[in-house]
């Protein structure tokens, strides 16, 4: 029996805002795709800062006596704003923000998101968020140096680097942010579930949608925790309650404060602090699940279990946070507890990782450089992955606590691995974003740079962490547990950062250069499924799909169908246009 | 649909495909604004949460102190009753076309949801002339803290009451102001509800 279309789409239009001038087409734009590259690009600039920060580190880690401009104040402060731009400003804002706002609703099949409004507002507040974070290295005493955590009580004491100004703003920064991030998230969950198109049934959508998707409901829930503490502590700063402060003599002075439980911080901030892992970590999982299937030529294997697994490691992150805090004086119960937790979400982790190999298995890769990044991806992934099930053991914890292996195993873990998976995105859908290709060399020494490199910086600090070298120390000076060639070590890891902070020039040129006079890219250059390749313009106009809005007729991973003429069917393809029997196997019924 | 039977779905599978082309799948039934509003209030249901297991963690501690309860919260917390009341008014006149209804119960709503405000300030007034600061105890800095989210939260809804009252007086067709109304009685029912449990925390600690 021949197939039989359904009656033409009865998803509702909506009433578009279209922009007039300049300044509402591109400057307060409420379209997501201009907010998108808003976001992106803020992010991107904040993130090379944090990279900036991260190289004086280094420096004065390799070379300890060399840089009289760095003083053990600067340290602190490179430490902390380092930390809180990459984790917050440039990966949960790149992430949602940008790629967020970008592909949800192109990928779900909408015009736009569902308030736009409001999504220009959260973009002009994440700026306001950024700006006061810059700000406050422009005050007196300069940034907070309470490192990224901000634990009361030395967070806002005197003797804690800025912890005049800086920590104001900091924590003004951060409330911010959350606000702004809220107006964001709001669009991200509601144009998921009320703005598909029709066929686009939740179960059709891109693994990147399920990724975001989930990631933002995590970050709705998860914000507040840090609100609060943030609100708290500004108000133990500037109002001097005693919500996380105890009693305490600093510098011979007793002060105010007193009753207060820094404890209690410690839990608002990892209850937030722990899913915000998966926050960056689940949108990056998502886009390379797309990657993969993509380069690879082939359906992602076990489509339901890696959206299962999405929404299991997003509850599971809710019970575990307190695995950052086995140090913090708890209950062995408590602990017990917690690690047993966090040796469970290992199960739906690798579950993902298994389903990602077996996609690849037997497949037709195609080693583009979006492939090598995510291939990059999953190698990186396991390797911090592993070092995770250490740390999540209590008594393998307790020694290594505040040690380098801690800062090797986050780094590879949720650093260097959705790094790899922006640049591979960023490879991926430059050419729809632009209407370019980027270079394709300077791509592939990009990628070959960073990888290397970013193993040759972490590595070795693994190694660094078991022979005891504390993080956060601004010299050793005479230690006689540590060996002498852990800071030889420690040199070799400083000259290839800083080489490799480098690298990432060849990649902003590429950006550039490619934009204006990259090599024009053919329609739909990867031969991808997805809805967001099907637009009638690319780079898609304003309000995304011409006149008509498609209509989908299958997942988003349709490749090397049997029998049908291209060794991909683009989801909204009718079933009578796509040849041979299988594509729609529908047609069969 | 459940949501198990949602995931359990097999996009790939003809038969499965002939059931989704038909349908844009599982939606809420309810407008977009109104869907929007449900998980603002679910973000800020969880702020608040997190603020009260902090505060009774935080009470356990020696230095608590309870604070007084000045009868005046009783006369806020009626007006505020009486303000959500007002709203509730509005927006069942809407459903029924009443213009009249609609405006008799916006302005009151929106006039007692200022003097709420003013009484909360006399709260704070009354409390300083006491002796009771932020920094004196942990009871009261709470106290001041959540009063001063809530009465943020009020605002920010009073900027939309303002624009549906706006529309409203210039006389738009009742069919379209229908939708902000009802915003603003939900939202100030959910204030409402909020405003009681920090009232009886602090009643009952």
């Amino acid at each position: 029996m021949a197939y039989v279309a359904p009656a033409p789409a009865e998803v509702e239009e909506v009433e578009l805002y279209h922009a007039k001038s300049f300044i509402t087409k591109y400057v307060f734009s409420q379209d997501a795709k201009v907010i998108a590259i808003q976001y992106s690009f803020t992010a991107i600039a904040i993130g090379v800062v944090g990279l900036v920060l991260s190289s004086m580190m280094r420096l004065q880690l390799g070379f300890p006596d060399s840089f009289s401009i760095i003083d053990p104040a600067d340290y602190y402060q490179f430490i902390t704003m380092h930390g809180m731009i990459m984790v917050i400003y440039l990966l949960t804002a790149l992430f949602l923000g940008g790629f967020g706002n970008y592909l949800i609703p192109l990928m779900v099949g909408a015009r736009d998101m569902v308030f736009p409004y409001v999504n220009m507002i959260s973009y002009w507040v994440y700026l306001l968020a950024v700006l006061i974070l810059v700000a406050s290295f422009f005050v007196e005493g300069g940034p907070t140096g309470a490192g990224w955590t901000l634990y009361p009580p030395q967070a806002i004491l005197e003797g804690t680097p800025g912890s005049g100004g800086g920590i104001i703003l900091m924590l003004v920064s951060l409330i911010f942010f959350i606000i702004g991030f809220t107006m964001g998230g709001l669009n991200y969950v509601v144009t998921v579930l009320q703005g598909r198109t029709r066929g686009m049934t939740l179960m059709r959508m891109p693994l990147t949608i399920w990724g975001i998707f989930i990631a933002t409901i995590l970050a709705l829930l998860a914000f507040p925790a840090l609100f609060v503490g943030g609100v708290m502590l500004l108000l133990d700063r500037v109002l001097e309650t005693s919500f996380f402060m105890p009693a305490i003599i600093s510098m011979g002075e007793q002060l105010e404060y007193g009753g207060g439980s820094p404890i209690l911080f410690q839990h608002l901030f990892w209850f937030f602090g722990h899913p915000e892992v998966y926050i960056v970590g689940l949108p990056a999982f998502g886009i390379v699940s797309d990657l993969i299937s993509v380069h690879a030529r082939r359906h992602i294997f076990g489509y339901r279990m890696m959206v299962w697994a999405l929404v299991a490691i997003g509850g599971i992150s809710f019970i575990v946070w307190a695995h950052h805090m086995y140090v913090s004086g708890m209950n062995p119960w408590f602990g017990f507890f917690f690690a047993t937790t966090t040796l469970i979400i290992a199960i739906p982790t690798a579950l993902k990782v298994y389903n990602w190999v077996l996609t690849l298995w037997k497949a037709n890769i195609r080693f583009t450089i979006p492939m090598l990044f995510a291939l990059g991806f999953i190698v990186t992934f396991v390797n911090g992955g592993i070092t995770g099930l250490f740390l999540g053991n209590t008594a393998i914890d307790v020694p290594l606590s505040d040690t380098m292996f801690v800062v090797a195993h986050f780094h590879m873990v949720m650093g260097v691995a959705p790094l790899m998976v922006i640049f591979g995105a960023i490879y991926h859908w430059f050419p729809l974003m632009s209407g370019r290709m980027l270079d394709e060399t300077l791509g592939r020494i990009h990628f070959w740079v960073t990888f290397i490199g970013a193993y040759s910086i972490f590595l070795p600090l693994h190694y660094i962490g078991f022979q005891g070298v504390p993080r956060r120390y601004f010299e050793m000076g005479e230690t006689n547990f540590i060996p002498p060639s852990v800071q030889d070590l420690n040199a070799f890891v400083t000259v290839v950062a800083v080489m490799v902070g480098f690298a990432q020039i060849l990649f902003f040129y590429n950006l550039f250069k490619s934009m204006s006079s990259g090599e024009i890219a053919e329609k739909n250059p990867w031969k991808a499924a997805s809805l967001e390749w099907q637009t009638p313009e690319q780079p898609p106009a304003h309000g995304n799909f011409g006149d008509e809005l498609p209509v989908v007729y299958r997942w988003a991973y349709a490749y090397g169908v049997p029998g049908a003429k291209d060794d991909f069917v683009p989801q909204d393809m009718h079933p009578d246009e796509v040849g041979g029997e299988g594509a729609h196997e529908a047609s069969k019924e | 649909m459940g949501l198990f039977s949602q995931l359990a779905e097999k996009p790939w599978t003809p038969e499965q495909a002939a059931i989704d082309d038909r349908h844009k799948g599982v939606e809420f039934s309810l407008t977009t604004p109104q869907f929007g509003l449900r998980v603002f209030l679910g973000f800020v249901t969880v702020i608040f949460t997190l603020f009260v297991v902090v505060y009774v963690e935080r009470m356990v501690f020696a230095d608590w102190k309870p604070m007084p309860e000045p009868w005046l919260l009783w006369v806020n917390t009626a007006i505020l009753v009486i303000s959500s009341i007002g709203l509730q008014w509005a927006w069942v006149s809407a459903d029924k076309g009443d213009a009249d209804g609609v405006k008799k119960g916006l302005y009151l709503g929106g006039v007692l949801a200022f003097a709420f405000l003013t009484g909360q300030l006399l709260v704070w007034q009354q409390l300083v002339v006491l002796g009771f600061y932020a920094s004196s105890n942990p009871a009261s800095a709470f106290f001041y803290l959540f009063t001063a989210l809530h009465a943020v939260h009020l605002l920010g809804g009073l900027v939309a009451w303002g624009r549906t009252a706006i529309k409203v007086k210039s006389g738009m067709d009742m069919a379209k102001v229908r939708g902000s109304v009802e915003l603003c009685a939900v939202y100030w029912h959910f204030l409402l509800v909020i405003w009681i449990v920090i009232f009886s925390l602090l009643l009952f600690t």
